[in-house]
């Protein structure tokens, strides 16, 4: 043991950090394949980047050029894609989150897509804004998602329980659900984006929004999420849960509901032996409309001043990727709704089991709709009021009130 | 030199070669320092470019203005102390700093103790003594994300091991939110960062512990010594070089820590878990405040420097005597 050494022998740092600055002398020098067009995305997961790579081999085909798909993971796309934009080396098409665009696009980093030839007269209103910045269109979106509430129909047939569609609802059937080591309800309360989005739905359905968060409306959806964890009916985890957690405790039985998206499909078809069904979130009032929030990735040609004739090219591979057949190709894949509504209508026919999202998209809105590159900060507040709140840490009309002047502290602070 | 040279015998030939040509000797100075620096650049370039450069980079950008849009623009107006009184009046930061300090003294104590007590035991030689020592090096293999994973789960209130076991051996009787109470939550990481962090501890103070010859230590207990008395006396003092080294290598990778906390808490449940690490995670690459960010990097190379300073110097003292 003695004779071993304990650190890497310092030769190894060396060699990388050259290894490094080799490459980095590279890539700016390196001037960009005229025939290859690259597009960044996060689909970092199986087999979604087999899927896009295979419709992406299609439109550059038909235009004529190689597409190239560069993946990263979700989390360091923003970071990677501000360094690449500094060494002025973006891919042609980048993909983003919708909530991530606008600070792309008061970056002045995005080309608007009209001024490129792409119209939005054929597009939904709500497809032209979740791209939009300020009025102007930036993003193709393909597909959206949003949240539900998924059931376990076994374990509600067993208990007599009809799929909740009120606040009220929700709670009773949660707490009836409950027994032994099963909770009614599981959610992601997680202080990062994961739980601030399933928390925007009670929000926002109540009538209060992200700009007023010491609103009563607010306080009072604040006040019914902590009600079901210090009730019992879902499980004080849920502030360390991701949603990938939440499915998990769903597929092993420890709830019998789960608010979540249908990303999670690919993980539920590993388990046929489950019988589940999604339905609507439920609203405070009956009548109500529920309003979750709507999620997705948009493309975008970012600015391209050495090479701007690339920028019209990326905008054809925008367009084929985004085509009706395209986006209900995609959705009945990877189980999005299209944008299109044409599409949307068949996807409700091929996919039955989603329909729910389909029509939860129609009233869903964008995070970034009212307070555009502010939305993390905004976010930011929301999941340390959540967590404030379901820990006991503060009361929820406390932990708003803090939240709220948060966000007005940081916002002086930026201008 | 030149006086001891003028004393010797041989020295007036050799005044007399060199006087004629000082040029030469000039000439041959210069060039033993040319090749001295030679040897010397390739480091101080490195040095300039991986650590100079960042480092002033960091201090300048905790002075502007510094957003996504600088990316593109490559402006980044400077606005004088307003990053840092932001941060300062954030009771965030206050809140980050006071966890750091529990985190790295609770982390350092329980490794360096525990580490001590394994490396006391493995001195000794008793049969598969080496098995188990190499098994206890497991934990220091295991990448931090992958390590932190694995206990969020062995943590979890409802479905963790962890629980399940205390259950089940009637230690508890409700279960204990480990990860999910601001109470707890602290207290857990640092337990899952001691658990990481006992091998480096072993190894190095175990290798310590061999180059002390056991001689003294007999002699101290043949002349009455009790064992323990004979390890603080005795075996303590004079592992004080390795005991440094340790303990300040052992500070610095646990005051920065960033990936293990993300992965349990990611610096919650409300906050509970927020360091400077995960503070300026927060700020920089989930906020895109960059300036901000930077203000809490530069506290915390600032803390690190200062230990850096002190093991040098420990360091310095060792080498002189």
């Amino acid at each position: 043991m003695r004779d071993r050494p304990l650190r890497p022998p310092p030769a190894a740092p060396v060699i990388a950090a050259a290894a490094a600055l080799v490459l980095i002398g590279a890539g700016c020098a390196a001037e960009p394949d005229p025939d290859v067009y690259t597009v960044m995305n996060s689909n970092t997961d199986e087999p979604y980047a087999t899927w896009d790579q295979e419709a992406m081999d299609r439109c550059g085909d038909e235009i004529g050029v190689r597409v190239q798909q560069i993946s990263v993971p979700a989390d360091q796309l923003v970071p990677k894609a501000l360094r690449m934009a500094s060494s002025r080396s973006l891919p042609d098409v980048l993909t983003i989150d919708g909530s991530d665009l606008p600070q792309f696009a008061a970056a002045g980093g995005l080309v608007p897509l009209e001024e490129l030839g792409l119209s939005t007269e054929t597009l939904s209103e709500g497809a032209v804004s979740f791209g939009s910045y300020e009025g102007t269109y930036y993003g193709a979106a393909r597909a959206v998602n949003s949240l539900g509430l998924f059931y376990n129909e076994e374990m509600l047939a067993e208990a007599g329980v009809e799929p909740p569609e009120t606040w009220e609802e929700l709670g009773t059937a949660a707490a009836g659900l409950t027994e032994g080591d099963r909770y009614g309800l599981a959610i992601s309360a997680l202080a990062t984006e994961d739980g601030v989005y399933q928390f925007l739905p009670w929000l926002w359905s109540n009538g209060g929004d992200e700009r007023e968060l010491d609103s009563p409306e607010a306080v009072e959806a604040l006040e019914y999420v902590t009600s079901l964890i210090d009730g019992g009916s879902a499980s004080r985890s849920a502030v360390n849960w991701t949603q990938a957690d939440v499915n998990d405790q769903f597929i092993a039985g420890n709830t019998a509901m789960m608010i979540n998206g249908p990303w999670q499909m690919p993980v539920l078809k590993e388990h046929p032996e489950l019988d589940w069904a999604v339905v609507e979130i439920p609203v405070p009032e009956a009548g109500g409309t529920p309003v979750a929030p709507i999620g997705g990735v948009t493309f975008t040609v970012p600015v391209n001043r050495d090479h701007p004739e690339r920028e019209e090219v990326a905008a054809r591979i925008v367009a084929c990727m985004t085509t009706p057949e395209a986006q209900l190709d995609w959705s009945t894949k990877g189980s999005n709704v299209p944008v299109d509504p044409g599409a949307a209508e068949e996807y409700r026919e091929a996919v039955p089991r989603l329909a729910a999202f389909a029509d939860q998209v129609q009233t869903a809105r964008s995070r970034t709709e009212y307070v555009g590159t502010d939305w993390n900060i905004y976010s930011q507040a929301i999941g340390t009021a959540l967590q404030a709140a379901l820990t006991g840490e503060a009361a929820p009309e406390d932990a708003l009130a803090r939240a709220q002047s948060q966000v007005e502290a940081e916002l002086r602070s930026r201008t | 030199m030149t006086t001891i040279a003028s004393n010797a015998p041989a020295s007036a030939d050799r005044e007399r070669s060199r006087t004629p040509d000082p040029g030469v000797a000039a000439a041959r100075r210069r060039r033993r320092i040319l090749s001295q620096w030679l040897f010397i650049a390739p480091a101080v370039l490195y040095m300039l470019a991986f650590f100079g450069y960042p480092l002033v980079r960091n201090v300048v950008m905790s002075f502007q203005q510094y957003t996504p849009a600088t990316y593109f623009t490559g402006e980044a107006p400077f606005n004088g102390l307003d990053n840092w009184r932001a941060v300062f009046t954030d009771a965030l930061f206050g809140a980050s700093l006071w966890h750091t300090l529990l985190f790295t003294v609770g982390s350092l104590a329980g490794q360096f103790a525990i580490g001590m007590a394994l490396a006391v035991f493995f001195s000794r030689r008793f049969p598969l003594s080496g098995i188990m020592r190499s098994l206890l090096l497991l934990p220091w293999l295991i990448p931090m994300v992958v390590a932190g994973t694995v206990w969020r789960r062995v943590l979890d209130q409802e479905t963790g091991v962890l629980n399940e076991a205390l259950q089940g051996l009637r230690l508890t009787s409700s279960t204990i939110p480990w990860l999910s109470s601001p109470d707890f939550a602290l207290l857990s990481v640092v337990l899952v960062n001691i658990w990481i962090g006992i091998p480096f501890n072993m190894v190095i103070l175990y290798g310590g512990l061999q180059e002390i010859p056991k001689e003294i230590r007999e002699a101290a207990v043949l002349d009455g010594a009790s064992p323990l008395r004979a390890f603080f006396g005795v075996t303590l003092p004079m592992m004080r070089p390795v005991v440094t080294v340790v303990l300040v290598l052992g500070f610095m990778s646990t005051v920065k820590i960033l990936d293990l906390i993300l992965a349990l808490t990611n610096g919650g449940p409300a906050h509970a878990t927020e360091t400077l690490g995960t503070h300026t995670y927060q700020l920089s690459f989930l906020q895109l405040d960059f300036g901000q960010g930077a203000v809490v990097g530069n506290v915390l190379i600032l803390i690190s420097m200062v230990f850096a300073v002190i093991y040098l110097r420990a360091n310095r003292d060792g080498l002189g005597r």
